[in-house]
């Protein structure tokens, strides 16, 4: 405990100095480099994800109990590795489309990187907060990057007045629980919690300020209202990174928290986690029905899809947890594909949003047209895509844990949900076609795209494969 | 190995599939028929490997999926049976896939018939090498779907589609059925890998389910299941109609998929589950029925039908009805080995009539044919051989083969197989019939159909003639050079032969059968051929007894086939009014055999009609009550949560920051309202 051992450390420190060494070189030769920083940003993350498979994986405590590494953080990293790749990929060609395209977006897209890898890895309240006040801070540059536009930079003052509310509520969630315990160590904090015959109204006040500032970060109702104005509002390849990778750190994030120091008190959270996912899915599943901006229709989605991860953590077992690790990989390749196709809708060199822009793509671009359907059968959960799966292992970890009205409520709004999704399967297929989408895909975006198809569709070859990473992964949370 | 000769196919359908239109036509086309010539290459050295060194294995790729007790691997299990499947699958496939090269030749979209036959092949392979039911039913599957891709393959024939859906829905019946009998083996064993059911059958051959309070043997219900099943897949009597309307598809198609290979997938399935079979003689009886009931009837349709490829459907189908009244008297490897003479001659047969119609200019009805023979005298001789091999003259193929399965049949202690022989024989006289009626009307006479055409008569081009001349080898051969090994008869002194891995396993099989004159040393042929893969348990040895039938059992096929091709000829060759005449002395067996024992007119009548029926009362309701309170006022209702919803979304961050902190008030009051409540 006390050797100062930074090997764990290693993937996050690499890729803070190499993200220095990026910034160095874009402000030295401009925004010429960009491209190059691009890959050398992309190849950073394929290292990085070597590098972590070499550490050693067992549970490490460094940094005098500020960070922590065990299976669980290593494979939620080794996620967000894969996310940042996956987003980096999609966004070079759209950045050059539109003019923006700029050397300290893959810079911002490290940083953020790190504070990511950093929140799953957090093992003190402080270190939890400093985390993710590394993300948020990169993350509200990025949804103003598109300067010149009004709407993106409301966007990104929208989501930074937000997320300076959401932190406020977190640091006095944080200063109610270190009020009443004494500490701000995880160890210490679930040691102090563990005999308590009765919870101080205290911490209970506490608990709630700090998951209603997480809930925010994960756009979970009802602190969602920025996701659908922000995702509309940043830049496409912004929104496909919000949607990616934020989520499943601050899941991650989550997890930890709740699981670790709190599992002595999970009679409280659990009533809050239940209303945070019953909420989510309802809202997600409603109000995308009238969305007509695909973007829009997107954060709802993603909201939805937080309501169902939220049930695995609602159930509070290993099975539970490991569901959910399941569901976030699933999202972010099913979603990374997604928003391949979304950043290719592009008419006469101008990016276009709208959902009856993909009439008729089944035969103007038959290829792309029968990849969104394939992943819009997926996210609506039908039998044998990935999504399918997803959904099935966290409704039965809903129905071990006797959840039944938070499983019946996932089926019901998945139905409802299945509406918007197939709708735009009928739009693509049976509708007069609108005219078509410039241009062939640029490889890096069909490279995203093919590997998503192929994931979703193979996912059915070897189910148990994944199923039982995600629950080795999920099993670290519940080992000690 | 085995896994060129199994994945080589999918392989070259995943290339041709994805890039075959961006290649072109001919690298697609050296693909697909390369990646046949690997894969028959690889299953006759496997032959060579596991069948002549007795020495079957299983390869197991990947953990597929577990959950709970259930566990499935994906793996190839290699072993006798399996071996023999591929050969007859890879050889044929070979020769479809030249011959498609010329037959195709002319149509748009050859590129994605030969992937299509690769990813039909990959399919048949995966049935035949599955070691569980479950990649069984995978295969089986694949088949039925690919078997759906061809036959409708020219869609814009309306007849090709309706066809390819006949046979997609009549297959969904028997595909219902296997799955059950799958979820039943797995109620009665906790496994569905077949080493472990094979391994515990005994165990339970007095084993009832309980249903309903009603107790049912397990092994008869779970056999009748997939016995179903296999009657959906293979066109036995009831589940049969699909076959004929198959026609549809391009004849490379016909010959492939629904004279050789697919169809008899069957038959591969009940002999695979021989050791669950054996104990369960009731289904077996059934079996024999249902098998000689198809036998017999096709025949008779056959008789009178006009169109050269339907002629050849329903002779399919009779030959089937004789495999499946094999598997029935515990003949399996006799069925076997008429299922592998079947699939070269039948295929034979087939492409033959394929290049007819090839070389008519797409005619296939054989009142415009007629003169043909000395303009195409290649495809003629063809045609000779595969109908001596399918009538059984010696030394074709199909007389060693078909004389087994009904001395197999007679000598059977049961009934059923007494009926069997007769009613085949009544078979082998409409099936010679039928052959030469074909022959003659297409290739003698005079020539009916239009002058414009007849100017058009070429021969087809080699790349068709030399597949049709290596099936004719096989339609020649196989029958006398597999005989011993397959079915064949004692063997002294064959200690030697005996592998040790038939020793070893040796207590699923049936003991050595001393004979009576010999001594210890005797040991079937077939017997250390087959090894583990086929169980026929002592009683119910029929291929034994069949060896010591009376001669009259051996030769009457011979001399009825004999009668019948004179029949065909004093009928068809000598006056051209006695056919006709003969029709008007029986008008009701004419009618009768004419259309097809009106099944599906039965059928239409029992079922489609019906459907329809109901379709529009549930149609009714549908839109009246259930559309009016469901999904449309769910609907509706839905709209309405929408736009409130959305409602609140209104762009104002000072409204979103209150709705956050009315939120937190109320999960703070929630949690302040429990506390008060002393919770």
């Amino acid at each position: 405990m006390m050797a100062f051992d930074l090997v764990p450390l290693f993937p996050e420190l690499f890729l803070a100095v190499t993200g220095m060494a990026h910034l160095i070189i874009g402000v030295w030769r401009g925004n010429h480099s960009t491209h190059f920083i691009f890959w050398a940003s992309a190849a950073t993350y394929v290292a990085a994800a070597l590098i972590l498979m070499g550490v050693s994986w067992g549970d490490a405590i460094v940094l005098n109990g500020m960070f922590k590494f065990d299976n669980f953080a290593g494979f939620m990293k080794l996620i967000i590795l894969l996310g940042l790749l996956a987003s980096a990929a999609l966004s070079v060609k759209y950045l050059d489309d539109e003019g923006v395209s700029r050397f300290e977006y893959p810079v911002l897209m490290t940083f953020a990187g790190i504070g990511m890898m950093l929140m799953v890895s957090a093992n003190n309240l402080l270190a939890l907060y400093m985390a993710l006040e590394l993300q948020s801070l990169s993350l509200y540059v990025l949804a103003a990057f598109r300067r010149g536009s009004l709407q993106s930079a409301e966007a990104g003052v929208k989501y930074f007045s937000l997320g300076a509310l959401s932190s406020g509520m977190i640091l006095f969630g944080i200063s109610l629980i270190y009020g009443y315990t004494g500490t701000l160590d995880y160890g210490t904090l679930s040691a102090t919690l563990l005999p308590m015959q009765s919870i101080p109204v205290g911490i209970t006040f506490g608990l709630v300020f700090l998951l209603a500032g997480l809930a925010f970060k994960i756009s979970a109702v009802p602190f969602h209202m920025w996701t659908p104005d922000v995702y509309q509002g940043a830049p496409t390849s912004v929104t496909a990174f919000f949607a990616i990778v934020p989520k499943i750190a601050a899941m991650g994030l989550i997890m930890r928290l709740l699981f670790e120091p709190f599992a002595p008190v999970s009679g409280q959270w659990d009533q809050i986690v239940w209303f945070l996912s019953a909420a989510s899915m309802m809202v997600g599943a409603f109000a995308a029905i009238v969305q007509e901006n695909i973007k829009r229709l997107l954060a709802y989605s993603s909201i939805g899809n937080m309501g169902y991860a939220l049930i695995g953590i609602a159930a509070v077992s290993s099975t539970g947890a490991g569901a959910v690790v399941l569901y976030l990989l699933i999202y972010l390749i099913m979603t990374s594909g997604v928003f391949a196709v979304v950043l290719s809708m592009r008419r006469n060199g101008k990016a276009v949003e709208n959902i009856s822009d993909l009439a008729g793509l089944s035969q103007t671009q038959p290829m792309l047209a029968y990849t969104m359907a394939i992943l819009m059968f997926s996210m609506s959960g039908i039998p044998p895509m990935a999504g399918f799966f997803g959904k099935l292992v966290i409704f039965q970890a809903a129905v071990d844990a006797q959840m039944y009205v938070l499983a019946v409520l996932g089926v019901v709004t998945s139905v409802v949900a299945a509406y918007y999704y197939l709708r735009i399967i009928k739009v693509m297929f049976f509708d007069t076609p609108a005219p078509a989408f410039d241009g062939a895909l640029p490889f890096a975006r069909r490279a995203v795209l093919t590997l998503s198809v192929v994931f979703v569709l193979g996912f059915v070859l070897r189910p148990s494969l994944a199923i039982v990473i995600a629950k080795n992964a999920a099993g670290a949370l519940f080992a000690g | 190995m085995e896994f060129i000769a199994v994945f080589a196919p999918l392989i070259g359908f995943i290339i041709t599939g994805i890039f075959g239109t961006k290649m072109g036509k001919w690298p697609s086309i050296v693909i697909t028929c390369g990646a046949m010539f690997a894969a028959a290459a690889a299953s006759i050295y496997l032959f060579y490997a596991v069948n002549l060194q007795h020495a079957p294995y299983t390869t197991v790729l990947a953990n597929w999926l577990t959950s709970g007790e259930l566990s499935v691997n994906w793996a190839l299990r290699i072993d006798q049976l399996t071996v023999v499947m591929m050969c007859v699958i890879n050889i044929v496939s070979t020769c479809v896939h030249v011959y498609s090269v010329g037959y195709m030749s002319h149509d748009d979209h050859q590129i994605r018939f030969m992937s299509y036959l690769n990813l039909f092949t990959f399919a048949m392979l995966m049935l035949v090498t599955a070691d569980n039911l479950l990649q069984l039913f995978f295969g089986w599957e694949g088949v039925g779907l690919a078997s759906y891709l061809l036959i409708g393959f020219w869609h814009h024939k309306h007849s090709a589609n309706a066809a390819a859906q006949k046979a997609f829905v009549v297959n969904r019946v028997g595909d219902l059925t296997l799955a059950l009998g799958m979820m039943g083996c797995f109620a009665v064993f906790g496994s569905i890998n077949f080493d472990v059911i094979f391994a515990e059958a005994s165990k339970y051959a007095d084993t009832d389910f309980v249903l309903f309070g009603q107790h049912l043997h397990a092994m008869t219900a779970i056999c009748l299941l997939l016995f179903i099943g296999s009657m959906g897949k293979s066109a036995q009597i009831l589940l049969h109609t699909w076959l004929p309307d198959a026609m549809e598809g391009p004849t490379p198609v016909s010959a492939l998929i629904h004279a050789a290979t697919m169809v008899t997938a069957g038959v591969f399935l009940l002999a695979r589950l021989s050791p669950l079979f054996e104990y369960a003689p009731e289904i077996r009886v059934m079996i024999t029925l249902v098998g000689t009931a198809t036998a017999f009837i096709a025949a008779t349709i056959g008789m009178t039908q006009f169109d050269i490829k339907r002629v050849i459907a329903y002779s399919t189908m009779s030959q089937l009805g004789y495999m499946f009244f094999a598997l029935g008297v515990s003949a399996y490897s006799a069925a076997i080995f008429h299922l592998m003479t079947h699939a070269f001659f039948k295929a034979l047969l087939f492409l033959s009539a394929g290049s007819v119609i090839h070389a008519l200019s797409d005619e296939q009805d054989m009142r415009k044919m007629g003169g043909l023979w000395k303009k195409i005298p290649f495809t003629y001789i063809m045609m000779w051989t595969g109908a001596l091999a399918l009538a059984g003259i010696p030394p074709f193929a199909g007389f060693y083969s078909k004389d087994i399965v009904m001395e197999a049949a007679y000598a059977s202690s049961n009934w059923s197989g007494q009926l069997a022989f007769w009613m085949s024989l009544a078979a082998v006289f409409m099936t010679s019939f039928y052959s030469w009626r074909l022959i003659i009307m297409t290739f003698h006479g005079k020539p009916r159909s239009s002058e414009e055409v007849m100017d058009h008569v070429h021969e087809s081009p080699s790349v068709m003639l030399v597949p049709l001349f290596i099936l004719a080898m096989g339609a020649v051969f196989s029958g006398a050079f597999f005989y011993e090994p397959f079915v064949g008869g004692e063997k002294a002194a064959a200690h030697g032969e005996m592998s040790a891995g038939h020793e070893e396993a040796g207590h699923h099989q049936p003991e050595v059968v001393p004979h009576e004159s010999g001594g210890e040393d005797t040991v079937w042929a077939r017997q250390s051929f087959w090894g583990d893969s086929i169980l026929v348990l002592d009683e119910n040895d029929s291929l034994q007894a069949a060896h010591h039938a009376p001669k009259w059992v051996k030769f009457s096929p011979l001399a009825v086939g004999l009668l019948g091709i004179i029949m065909a000829y004093l009928i068809y060759m000598t006056g051209p009014g006695v056919p006709d005449k003969i029709r008007r002395a029986v008008p009701a067996l004419h009618a009768l055999s004419f259309n097809k024992w009106y099944f599906d007119e039965i059928y239409d009548f029992l079922f489609v009609r019906r459907a329809f029926g109901l379709g529009r009362i549930f149609t009714k309701a549908d839109r009246k009550i259930i559309d009016r309170f469901g999904p449309d006022g769910g609907a509706t209702a839905s709209g309405a949560t929408a736009k409130l919803f959305s409602r609140f979304q209104t762009g104002f961050i000072y409204q979103y920051a209150f709705v956050m902190m009315i939120a937190v008030i109320s999960l703070l009051s929630w949690f302040v309202f429990r506390a008060g409540q002393g919770g």
